[in-house]
């Protein structure tokens, strides 16, 4: 499809430095015709400078209508896109090319990255978190191991995306089956379901104890709490074999809410 | 604007920002952005506990794309506020204020959605200078985006504290449930929200009936023992 990738061209630290400020932006003129696509042009303008003419010469103002029309991709990932086109713009890749990459890569990288984080970074990082908290750690202690624990994942992402997009330019695809990218959703998703089934009983535990009746603490929960947290758990477990049931009729936090305002209503009724 | 509303508004601004445009570094999830709010309005505690049960809430919606999903970022502001301006731990308190996040992350859900079609009407209107490669238009466009993200978590935030403060307290001041019970019901009910979402984006891997099962074994045996 494209010529040989040679060594990238030089590029400012300077102007790297403003394309991966404005990555953590991609999505703040979000929309549904576009989508992603003006974000792309945002963030690769600073590199687009270096293009023959500067700012304002007739190649910078055609490759910033090019990179800034539609594009959908997840954001973090993103960042390989906008290295790649970057790299393809100042390397002087025919357009044909540039546009075939765009249309390309907006699966690939939107599917990659919604397993990746949105199914697995985040739940991991969320639940570990959780673990935490049910362990009985404390308020900044939960926020902070949870900020930067999804934190090295989330720059680290951005960070590799940016680096092996520019380096890869329209040859880049092949990066994204490496086999951490592939076989990562799997393994987490694992540890996931492992960490669920051992943050429900202590986050339970520790809801219930901030009720002022620490159940099934050894030596000092009443009756009263550890039979409390016992029904809560099979409670949950009852409830969510049917919210799995209901998946694709009614999702959990619509389910959740009309539960929660029927206790309400129950309690101020009784 | 009331003093006491200042703090959790620029609050709810921030995180609201955070959940898409910018810099989504997760300061929008419950757990982060109830535990701020708690800070903020002056019981952390308070704040962490509602953030835990609004988490929970919130594995069952993945922030994809074009899809339109519930807001957790100022939901969980108003949930932490609400729930850490109770002096000490009353019954219904924390039901009503998970209650009322999720119905500010329904709010918020559209709010974005609103924001995304005006984004799109800006796009279009500028679509002469973006098509002649104009930075001016590319820059402004994603300014005026962030800008109005911000604007719309603020008023969202805003508009959700003056309603539900005063419903609040009104429905506390008529709770008749017990403070065990009413947290037994909520919990069971956000753990069953998070157990659903988890199982189905993990259940077709091998094995994931034993993760889970070995999972929750662990939990049980380390809730009892510590």
């Amino acid at each position: 499809m494209t010529g040989p990738q040679s060594s990238p061209p030089p590029l400012a630290w300077r102007l790297r430095a403003a394309m991966f400020t404005r990555l953590f932006a991609i999505q703040g003129s979000w929309n549904y015709e576009s989508m992603l696509g003006n974000g792309i042009g945002f963030a690769a303008e600073p590199a687009l400078r270096a293009l023959p003419g500067g700012r304002g010469g007739t190649a910078y103002r055609v490759a910033l209508a090019r990179e800034s029309d539609y594009f959908n991709a997840h954001p973090y990932l993103a960042s390989v896109a906008v290295g790649a086109l970057v790299r393809a713009e100042l390397d002087g890749q025919p357009p044909a090319h540039i546009e075939r990459f765009r249309n390309a890569m907006c699966g690939p990288l939107g599917s990659l990255g919604d397993r990746l984080v949105w199914a697995g970074w985040l739940p991991l990082t969320a639940l570990i978190a959780l673990l935490a908290y049910g362990m009985g750690a404390g308020p900044l202690t939960v926020m902070l191991l949870f900020l930067v624990l999804y934190n090295i994942g989330h720059v680290g992402l951005r960070a590799w995306g940016i680096h092996n997009g520019w380096h890869g330019g329209l040859r880049v695809a092949a990066v994204l089956g490496h086999p951490v990218l592939r076989q990562a959703p799997l393994y987490i998703g694992r540890a996931v379901l492992f960490l669920l089934g051992a943050v429900l009983p202590l986050v339970i535990r520790r809801v219930l104890a901030s009720a002022g009746d620490a159940p099934i603490v050894a030596g000092h929960g009443s009756s009263g709490g550890i039979t409390a947290a016992i029904a809560a758990l099979v409670g949950a477990v009852v409830l969510s074999g049917i919210f799995v049931r209901l998946h694709g009729r009614v999702e959990g936090w619509r389910a959740a809410i009309v539960a929660l305002a029927a206790l309400i209503l129950y309690s101020m009724a009784r | 604007m009331a003093p006491a509303l200042l703090a959790p508004v620029l609050l709810g601004a921030l995180i609201g920002l955070d959940v898409v445009s910018f810099p989504q570094i997760m300061i929008s999830r419950p757990i982060v952005a109830a535990t701020l709010a708690g800070a903020v309005a002056g019981d952390i505690a308070a704040g962490l506990l509602a953030g835990a049960v609004l988490e929970l809430m919130a594995m069952e919606t993945l922030p994809v794309g074009a899809s339109r999903y519930p807001e957790w970022g100022t939901a969980a502001v108003v949930a932490g506020t609400l729930a850490a301006v109770r002096a000490e731990p009353r019954s219904g308190a924390l039901v009503v204020a998970v209650f009322a996040g999720i119905a500010t992350a329904w709010a918020g859900g559209w709010s974005m959605y609103a924001l995304r079609r005006l984004n799109g009407i800006w796009a279009e209107r500028m679509q002469p200078a973006l098509e002649a490669g104009s930075w001016r238009a590319v820059v402004g466009l994603q300014l005026r985006g962030l800008t109005a993200d911000l604007v719309r978590a603020a008023l969202l935030t805003l508009v959700a504290l003056v309603i539900w403060r005063p419903v609040d307290a009104w429905l506390l001041s008529r709770w008749s449930l017990d403070l065990v019970v009413s947290h037994s019901i909520l919990v069971a009910i956000a753990a069953a929200a998070a157990a659903s979402a988890i199982w189905r984006l993990g259940h077709g891997a091998t094995g994931a009936r034993w993760y889970l099962l070995g999972g929750l074994a662990a939990g049980v045996v380390f809730a009892v023992l510590q």
